[in-house]
């Protein structure tokens, strides 16, 4: 089962960090995703760049507003994804406890929807 | 060789029945309920990665214990680059291994994670979600599911659990026999737990959840196995008997058969059989205790033929000795339908009667169904409309509702 695991982190927070404990963060976050990688969990995922690069899309009056910044500005943003491949809900919090990242913010855990059934009906109506 | 999808297919039997035990020896080897837990699925994955090339070992379980512990091994090195600890507890793991006999006391090691997920320092709905998850292994989406919550909360509770057991270090073994029949009923009643949740649900809109019943009685059948206590065997046969009537206790149309209206034919005769065997083997003891003794309730209506064949009177005195053992106003309940059987429907009614007078069980709604069907017997429809109108409001069972609402509608006619 797929679980996606939102890693959210304080603005600035990164960056506030002596080096030497950003590289010892860094490393052991690599690290760990490694084994992960080893052990079959690690199913795909990706760092983001900071929120101020974001660009946000809304259907407003018609038509696409763009504005630039994330969807919603709150003190914790999200810093990046990592699709994880786990048994069961408390495996996946098992796997993502030990994961150093939450030390430098939460994770949110939530199971990838299955869609198969919704696909399936969608393509009838478009047949 | 064997094709991957046929080690797969091996595989996830294997999961269902044999992961359980790995995990039990694992907690035993390693000493922590997480890095065992974890090394379980690292077995299981290098499994499917080794056996389409080297084939089916011969001995599946433990060819999955020691590839385990060695994983779990490897996983504390590869910590200890950035944990100095871990490179100690790596070492130290690694010198048990060499003194331990992964394949010594497996059933023990069963056992020691029955009793350890059935501690009575866990609240019972602990019990229950470790049980499954653990023993069983189920997934915590599963029982979510089975017991209609959400999967975080039923995740909490197990985390918590599993807190529980580390913070207060409980002991990873069997009880000695001194405690050992105290303990033995939280695992009993946890496997009871299951069962009902299954049998009978207690809410949403079907009468029976099938996959947990089979799973108690599976559960069941590993204790009978591994711990033949007279009332584990009680318990076993208890739950075969009722699940002997699942078949007849639905109409095609999903609806609620009486006992008295089944029709018999549809009973599992093999699971009777079964059942029967072990009920007598169970009351060779000198105290009979109270699995047992509802289990030679249940036995006692197997054995007719017709609901009209049924040795009511038998039935009022396992009853009579139930209430005696443990005393309990649902106990008396039963025994009192069991007297309105054995002799007249007023002698029941009476009982039913006392304990709404003490005020026991007001809110019950099978006392209100119960007295209602005593009044119908007795032909005073007024008062049992007003019963049945009581278990009506109480009832959170969707075709139990549908049941009372029958009984009552036909009043009328």
């Amino acid at each position: 089962m797929k679980y996606i695991c939102l890693g959210y982190i304080a603005e600035g927070k990164f960056e506030s960090m002596p080096e030497a404990e950003r590289n010892a963060a860094i490393d052991a976050c690599f690290t760990y995703d490694d084994e992960l990688r080893a052990k079959g969990h690690f199913a795909g995922g990706h760092g983001l760049q900071g929120p101020r690069t974001a660009a946000t899309l809304r259907w407003e009056n018609d038509g696409v507003v763009v504005t630039d910044g994330p969807y919603a500005e709150t003190k914790e943003q999200l810093g990046g994804i990592l699709i994880l491949e786990a048994r069961d809900l408390n495996h996946a919090i098992q796997i993502m406890s030990k994961h150093p990242g939450v030390k430098m913010g939460p994770f949110e855990i939530r199971p990838a929807a299955d869609l198969d059934g919704m696909i399936r009906e969608s393509e009838e109506r478009r047949a | 060789m064997p094709e991957t999808a046929e080690v797969r297919e091996r595989l996830e039997a294997l999961y269902r029945e044999e992961s359980g035990r790995v995990l039990a020896t694992l907690i035993r080897l390693l000493g922590d309920f997480d890095l065992a837990e974890d090394a379980v699925h690292d077995a299981f994955a290098a499994a499917l990665e080794r056996w389409p090339r080297d084939g089916i070992p011969d001995n599946p379980r433990a060819w999955l214990v020691s590839a385990g512990r060695f994983k779990a091994i490897d996983t504390l090195r590869r910590r200890a680059r950035f944990d100095a600890a871990q490179e100690h507890l790596a070492d130290e793991l690694e010198g048990r291994m060499e003194s331990a006999n992964p394949d010594g006391g497996v059933e023990d090691d069963h056992l020691r994670l029955i009793f350890t997920c059935c501690h009575p320092a866990l609240s019972p709905e602990a019990r229950v979600a470790l049980t499954l998850r653990e023993v069983c292994g189920l997934t915590t989406e599963e029982i979510a599911r089975a017991f209609l919550v959400s999967p975080p909360a039923l995740a909490q509770r197990i985390v918590r659990a599993k807190a529980r057991i580390r913070d207060e270090r409980i002991p990873y073994q069997v009880p000695s026999s001194d405690e050992l029949p105290r303990r033995l009923g939280t695992v009993l009643q946890v496997v009871y737990l299951v069962f009902n949740e299954g049998y009978s649900a207690s809410s949403g809109d079907s009468l029976t959840r099938p996959d947990l019943s089979a799973e108690a009685i599976r559960l069941g059948r590993v204790l009978v196995a591994l711990l033949p206590d007279p009332e584990v065997l009680g318990l076993l046969a208890l739950m075969l008997l009722q699940e002997s009537r699942r078949a007849a206790r639905t109409s095609p149309d999903g609806e609620l058969v009486t006992l008295e209206n089944q029709d018999r034919s549809l009973w599992d005769r093999a699971l009777i059989a079964e059942g029967l065997a072990l009920v007598d083997r169970a009351m060779q003891s000198p105290s009979p205790g109270v699995y047992t003794l509802q289990a030679t309730i249940a036995a006692v209506h197997a054995r007719a033929n017709m609901a009209e064949e049924t040795d009511w009177p038998q039935i009022v005195a396992l009853y009579t000795e139930l209430l005696r053992i443990s005393p309990s106003p649902v106990v008396e309940l039963n025994r009192a339908v069991a007297i309105a059987m054995a002799e007249r429907p007023e002698a029941g009614l009476a009982v039913i009667d006392r304990i709404l007078e003490r005020g026991e069980l007001r809110n019950y709604h099978l006392l209100h169904a119960a007295r209602a069907d005593l009044h119908r017997r007795l032909g005073s429809f007024e008062a049992a409309r007003a019963a049945y109108e009581i278990a009506l409001g109480l009832t959170r069972q969707e075709t139990e509702r549908r049941y009372l609402e029958k009984r009552r509608q036909e009043l009328k006619a």
